[in-house]
């Protein structure tokens, strides 16, 4: 374990000026405990948001309209999964273990992004998610860049490069539907109007309410605070929106001159509690999924583990005779 | 008692600024791995290449082979589509 030579106080001061000054926290580092378990919660949820954002999309690999199309979204949901992979390594640089995260996944005391309790119902659904969750997940992701805990500020410049490929292909696949048949544009139009709202819902509660804002802040494990980023998202996709030639499903969304930006409508946050809460339309289905696939796969650890004993065995006999 | 030809050879990994990755800067014997962080401290930082050395015993590395590299990557070759300078976007559309 690591030595310190300073005392609670000054070690506390030292971190927050090395954060203070721009300078990244690294996992061997003397770090608040607070800090720590701040990271912990908010890296294990991004996680957790990779791996179980496949389902909604994997629904749709088998029955992807063309091969193409069927290939792009393999290769997309391969990537959410190696995102995953990327989040829990670095959260396990904290000191926890993959089995302590995947267990509070399972439990339900670890959350994951609450879109990905909506159910994926057409094949419109797919490059919207592309384009608006993946759209929004990359403004957050690219502030987190800029995160001061190093191995999670590293996993979000690889997620970012592999991610501009996942919103592309969702605007294209949409761009093809948008100017189809009136069906086609029909179900663009359908899509749209079921996940705008939960999409402006992932950058979590308004400044006012958000728990661990300040905090989060301070320490620079967030950068902007969530309205920020919610606005960036809205103010780069109402020009997508158009090109497309759709309708946002707002009423109250309009260019504020003054301020430079689009003023949009209240978000409906009972829903947004509802969902986070587990009272979803896919909550129980998602977590069930992810047990299930997990269980089944157990016999593959269980004879990984059995091989190596083995081996080990055997070595150690060679060597005694 | 010729004891060199056992003295294990680690490599040496050397953060050069904090928020960036280790990277390998080479190798050296040494008889444990404290001594091998004190040989590297010597050999590869002498003027302040870094902030944080890592070693490792060259034994403990497994590595692909240059002549494995068909299996290993030819595969991805053929997916263009996992580029996002693959789709092209309307002039106008900006910010993706
Ligand atoms: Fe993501
Ligand atoms: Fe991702
Ligand atoms: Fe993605």
């Amino acid at each position: 374990m690591t030595q310190f030579k300073l005392n609670a106080e000054e070690l506390e001061q030292a971190f927050q000026n090395r954060i203070d000054d721009e300078q990244k926290i690294e996992p061997k580092d003397w770090m608040p405990e607070a800090y720590r378990k701040n990271l912990i919660r908010q890296m294990s949820q991004h996680a957790h948001s990779e791996v179980i954002g496949m389902q909604p999309e994997g629904n749709w690999i088998s029955r992807a309209p063309t091969l193409r199309r069927k290939m792009i979204l393999l290769a997309k949901v391969q990537d959410e999964g190696g995102h995953g992979l990327y989040l829990y390594s670095a959260t396990e640089t904290l000191g926890i273990t993959r089995e302590e995260l995947v267990e509070a996944l399972q439990n339900g005391t670890a959350k994951y992004a609450s879109i990905f309790n909506y159910p994926s119902l057409t094949w419109a659904d797919i490059g919207t998610i592309g384009w608006l969750v993946d759209g929004a997940a990359i403004v957050n992701q690219i502030s987190l860049q800029r995160t001061s805990y190093g191995p999670y500020a590293r996993a979000m410049v690889r997620i970012c490069k592999e991610e501009s490929f996942h919103q592309r292909q969702g605007f294209e696949s949409l761009v093809v539907l948008a100017n189809g048949s009136a069906e086609q544009k029909a179900m663009a139009q359908d899509a749209l109007n079921r996940w705008w709202w939960p999409s402006l819902m992932m950058f979590g509660p308004h400044d006012a309410e958000s728990a661990h804002s300040a905090q989060s802040m301070k320490w620079k494990i967030k950068r902007k605070s969530n309205d920020e980023l919610r606005q960036a998202f809205v103010d780069q996709t109402i020009p997508q929106i158009e090109f497309l030639g759709l309708k946002v499903p707002d009423d109250d969304l309009k260019w504020n001159e003054e301020r430079g930006h689009y003023d949009f409508g209240a978000i409906d946050w009972d829903e947004f509690l509802r969902v986070v809460s587990g009272k979803g339309m896919c909550n129980k289905q998602r977590v069930e999924h992810h047990k299930k696939v997990h269980d089944d796969g157990a016999w593959v650890r269980e004879a990984m583990r059995a091989y190596k004993v083995k081996t080990l065995d055997r070595n150690r006999m060679k060597e005694a005779s | 008692m010729n004891t060199s030809v056992n003295t294990p050879l680690y490599e040496v990994f050397v953060r050069s600024k904090r928020g960036l990755d280790h990277k390998h800067v080479g190798s050296l014997h040494a008889e444990d791995a404290e001594q091998a962080l004190e040989y590297a401290r010597d050999c590869y930082t002498r003027r302040s290449e870094g902030v944080s050395i890592w070693v490792v015993k060259s034994g403990d590395i497994t590595c692909s082979q240059e002549e494995d590299a068909a299996s290993f990557y030819d595969p991805m070759e053929d997916k263009p589509y996992r580029h996002a300078t693959h789709y092209v976007l309307p002039e106008n559309i900006k910010n993706m």
